[in-house]
């Protein structure tokens, strides 16, 4: 009950945000602002995850495929399939949803607690147009170039892994990452990656609007926002895949 | 004129506000008052729509406002300047663009004239040199006068104060009390006030609604607020040292 109560919740919020922006240069400006609060700001830590995630990945694969009947290209071929199936679109939009998540939940929220929120309203202004659709629209348009960047230094990672450590020659690491390619994979990982901003953003600015309280229950939002948007991903990732690639 | 008819809320089980009926008169600061956890905000949220009430109408000149679709309420809404508590300022803004927020959202004017009001209203409020700074920086006095800088940057036909001397010393409490007395005359403005501080009381309330146990208890001036007989108000009103000195001897006056 207590599900269908926030889910019922959730989607009358969204139908709130989505509706016809007051000034829409505003909202556009306000997107640019959050694309760079969201998605530039997380450049640093998706790249130093991607590229040491990268390096385990090849390393593993190097200690697993310790036979003369596997050719060595396939630790290059098995580490980008992984990376770019996988680990890129789903690990790092986990990562995402905590860093991004979190900050938007508490962001809402201490707008709400400071009764911010409430200002917006009086103004006549939606406030749910206002602070969660540029979030969410700016999370679906920079979310898709992380994790594109996230899936070429994981790559590179892998790369750097095996001249660092010798544990397989470069030549076929390189010939591995090129070998049996689909640009299908790319559009299911990047489907797969808006699909998730949208619930990063959504579900975070969900626990974070309804916020009750002081600095108590904003924490409670970020941590909710967090854990919620998370298993909501895990639980998009089995659908969409069992969709796109079955 | 903001007229309050039969307002009743409740939270759950807990009723309160119970059949309340207010009118807060035009160019006058029209005060709510009573202890704490005795709806007073609660009415003033009614009042300005932020809370729904279970039962009861809000008349805003005649128009009623708790009948308005969504798009009617935000022209209304243009209309309403509003002081909150905490002051409830943007923190990602600068108390510049604070003040030119409610014009930039609302109006097509220029940079430069929008500049000029949000200093023309800073200057109102007896702010100067705060323009880049931002909320973080700003003491609890200062914030409250920015929020009515930005409360009366659209010139609002409508001025909803809650609590706006809490947490202030008494010397910028004063100062926050004249502010409100005079854009409310400057303006013709319709003012209503949330208070538990006597001294604006006795300073600024027009007209005062005493609210009891969710309930409206006693409504005047404050002319006449020193001599009510009502037992609950008088505990309320001559509560320190200062207003028992202030409570009139029997026989003389009102």
């Amino acid at each position: 009950m207590k599900f269908l109560f926030h889910f019922g919740r959730y989607l009358s919020l969204l139908r709130l945000a989505f509706q016809r922006p007051e000034k829409q240069s505003i909202y556009f400006r306000q997107i640019m602002v959050e694309m760079e609060n969201l998605g530039l700001a997380s450049v640093g830590i998706v790249a130093i995850i991607s590229v040491f995630m990268g390096a385990v990945l090849a390393i593993q694969m190097a200690f697993n495929i310790d036979t003369p009947l596997i050719p060595s290209y396939t630790i290059g071929f098995v580490t980008r399939q992984s990376v770019e199936l996988e680990f890129a679109p789903t690990i790092i939009s986990l990562i995402l949803a905590g860093k991004v998540g979190s900050r938007i939940a508490s962001e809402i929220g201490t707008m709400r607690v400071t009764e911010q929120i409430d200002a917006l309203e009086i103004m006549g202004i939606n406030p749910a147009t206002f602070l969660i659709l540029p979030k969410i629209v700016a999370s679906m348009i920079i979310n898709p170039f992380l994790i594109m960047m996230s899936m070429l230094l994981a790559v590179g990672g892998g790369w750097l892994a095996g001249i660092f450590t010798g544990l397989f020659p470069s030549s076929e690491y390189i010939y591995g990452i090129q070998s049996f390619f689909h640009m299908y994979d790319i559009f299911y990982a990047l489907t797969k990656t808006i699909v998730f901003a949208f619930i990063i953003a959504s579900v975070s600015a969900y626990n974070g609007y309804y916020t009750k309280g002081g600095a108590l229950e904003v924490g409670e939002a970020s941590t909710n926002g967090v854990v919620y948007s998370s298993i909501a991903i895990i639980f998009m990732n089995l659908i969409l895949t069992q969709i796109l690639l079955a | 004129m903001i007229e309050g008819r039969n307002i009743s809320k409740s939270f759950g089980d807990r009723l309160v506000l119970e059949n309340v009926s207010v009118s807060m008169e035009k160019g006058q600061t029209n005060l709510i008052i009573g202890q704490s956890g005795m709806g007073k905000t609660v009415l003033l949220k009614c009042l300005v729509g932020l809370l729904e009430a279970d039962h009861g109408k809000v008349f805003y000149d005649d128009r009623e406002f708790s009948k308005m679709s969504f798009n009617e309420m935000k022209e209304i809404r243009q209309e309403i300047g509003m002081l909150f508590q905490g002051g409830a300022l943007f923190d990602s803004l600068t108390v510049e663009e604070n003040v030119m927020f409610p014009i930039t959202m609302f109006t097509k004017q220029t940079p430069q004239e929008k500049l000029e009001r949000a200093n023309f209203c800073l200057s109102r409020v007896n702010l100067q040199n705060v323009n880049k700074l931002y909320p973080s920086e700003l003491s609890g006095g200062m914030k409250k006068r920015v929020a009515i800088a930005r409360a009366i940057s659209m010139n609002p036909r409508y001025l909803f104060c809650d609590e706006p001397n809490s947490g202030l010393d008494p010397q910028t409490a004063h100062l926050i009390d004249e502010l409100i007395k005079e854009i409310t005359i400057e303006y013709n403005m319709t003012t209503v006030v949330v208070t538990h501080d006597m001294n604006s009381v006795l300073e600024i309330g027009e007209k005062i609604y005493f609210l009891y146990q969710g309930k409206l208890w006693w409504e005047g001036t404050k002319d006449n607020i020193l001599y009510t007989e009502n037992p609950e108000l008088q505990a309320f009103v001559f509560t320190s040292e200062l207003t028992k000195r202030l409570r009139p001897v029997k026989g003389v006056g009102g």
